[in-house]
């Protein structure tokens, strides 16, 4: 792999930039891997690249039905935070973003990770409350989490209406500054690159079909519609679709699938500093580097596999951002796109063993699973080189629906889907 | 936004007055006190999450209020039928395929079929 840097770019500026190399390669698939991963998204290719940076696993592919970051990695607002609220999430999310501060030197690979600060309004009692909840317990727990007066929220964001009478009066906000956005193309191209330099195959158009088992149980590959291609471990990472991968293998999983959609708008010069949301009013918005201004909306209410979505939710957004930053009323909304989430009953990741042996799972991120990628996939990767979890993802096995050791983070999401 | 066919109402509203309400034709246990770990995740938490056919609950919470089951396609979004709780889960393969209850713009507008 060539190095991306200054002076790459100099050289090949001279010569009609006809020595860039393709990023990654696509390889024909071996007869059998150590380790197949199924989903090529941000999280499956991340746990390739640390299977085989951390764990000197490199005879790895990545399956993907589609193409990288085509799913979910491509679809999402981008946002990265850290601020939960129970332990178990806190460790998790914490260590995605200490990887993230980090991760365009690691890969040599600019994901613009941008720390701008990500800020949530309190429009009520209840909301400062909960919000003064999370910013002690986030303290605690060493993550950097402060009280922002009404002032100084107007101060950190200038679109802000932060007026007496407006229709969802603000009475403070609670800001990490560490958090922001990060390129999330990038992120599965960065990842693909370096894990693809490292030995890995990636193998896009290639949907997994059934999962196959030996004798005693333990799977041995998977049939795919380029053939059957074995495997000593497989990792199910595939986001909306993990009900369905997971059926393959006879495993029933506590997941609903439903859509989740954003929308774009037409490019404007910088006005918008950071990441703002809104649970109350559900909202939350920030600004690409191209100039688009980035908006979530809420998700569907019934389980969808359409990669599509209700126009009520968008409008009920954008009637929330309207309220908020009347600066935008005027602006154009030039596109808008679904992606499909897998929620749990207690809206916290699954990352763990299943009944089968030598199958992983790392599903149910929800419609929060862009931040936690690099997180996410470092401990993926480690459950899947040593067969256990790692202390970090330790409470996010699939068996707590069993033991009734829920972690109920549906309280703590920035906002409620 | 969906158009949903009321049973009750007999009538197809907006999605707007229904409120989602999980899968349909789930029994929970008479025994629920006694059943095991194992038996009350599967009844409470594992689910199907099916890409194709789903059985679900509507509630025409904005209208008549009642519960209603409903069989849809869950890749189209189409509802194949809706029908009253408490009545058995039909076999959507026996069943004719009467005329659509949801209308469809391929099917009043489009010449395209």
């Amino acid at each position: 792999m060539r190095k991306y840097s200054v002076f790459a770019v100099a050289r090949e500026a001279m010569r009609g930039h006809k020595g860039w190399e393709a990023q990654w390669t696509s390889p024909e698939p071996r007869k059998e891997y150590d380790v197949i991963i199924v989903g090529g998204g941000g999280h499956g290719l991340g746990a390739a690249y640390y299977l085989a940076k951390e764990h000197g696993i490199t005879n790895v592919a990545v399956l993907e039905k589609g193409w990288l970051g085509g799913g979910n990695t491509g679809r999402n607002t981008t946002i990265i935070r850290s601020n939960y609220l129970y332990d178990e999430s806190m460790d998790i999310y914490e260590h995605s973003l200490k990887l993230w501060e980090n991760l365009s030197q690691e890969l040599n690979y600019n994901i613009m990770y941008s720390p701008r600060g990500v800020m949530m309004l309190s429009h009520n009692v209840h909301d400062q409350q909960v919000f003064k909840r999370h910013i002690h317990a986030n303290r605690l727990h060493g993550i950097d989490n402060e009280w922002l007066t009404p002032e100084q929220a107007k101060d950190f964001c200038p679109p802000l209406d932060i007026a007496a009478g407006a229709r969802y009066p603000i009475n403070g906000a609670a800001l990490q500054r560490r958090g922001g956005t990060a390129r999330h193309d990038a992120v599965a191209w960065g990842y693909a690159r370096a894990a693809a330099d490292r030995g890995v195959h990636i193998i896009q158009n290639c949907e997994v079909k059934g999962i196959r088992r030996g004798p005693n149980g333990e799977v041995t590959g998977v049939d795919t519609n380029r053939g059957f291609i074995g495997a000593k471990k497989i990792g199910v990472s595939a986001s909306g679709h993990n009900s369905v991968v997971m059926a393959m293998a006879d495993v029933r999983v506590p997941l609903h699938s439903v859509p989740l959609q954003a929308l774009v708008s037409e490019p404007m010069k910088p006005i918008f500093p950071c990441v703002v949301m809104s649970n109350t009013v559900h909202a939350y918005i920030s600004q690409s580097d191209k100039g688009e201004l980035v908006i979530g909306a809420g998700t569907d209410q019934y389980n969808s596999y359409s990669q599509t979505g209700g126009l009520q939710i968008i409008t009920h957004t954008l009637d929330a951002i309207c309220e908020l930053f009347p600066i935008f009323r005027r602006v154009k909304m030039m596109r808008q796109w679904g992606g499909i989430t897998d929620n749990t009953p207690d809206r916290s990741a699954i990352q763990g063993v299943t009944p089968v042996q030598n199958l992983f799972v790392n599903c149910g991120w929800g419609t929060g699973g862009f931040k936690a990628t690099p997180g996410s996939a470092n401990l993926f990767a480690h459950l899947i080189a040593r067969g256990e979890p790692h202390r970090l993802a330790a409470g996010l096995t699939l068996d707590r629906f069993r033991t009734g050791r829920l972690i109920d983070e549906a309280a703590a999401a920035a906002v409620a889907h | 936004m969906l158009l949903i066919y009321c049973p009750y109402c007999e009538e197809e509203r907006s999605e707007l007055e229904f409120r989602g309400a999980g899968d349909a034709h789930i029994v929970r246990p008479s025994n629920i006190a006694d059943i095991t770990d194992e038996e009350f995740e599967e009844f409470f938490f594992l689910r199907d999450n099916p890409k194709g056919l789903i059985f679900e609950r509507w509630r025409h919470i904005n209208g008549c209020g009642r519960f209603f089951n409903a069989a849809r396609d869950t890749v189209s979004d189409k509802f194949k039928l809706t029908y009253k709780a408490g009545e058995p889960k039909p076999d959507l393969d026996a069943a004719a395929p009467a005329a659509a209850l949801v209308e469809t713009y391929e099917a009043t507008e489009s010449n395209a079929k």
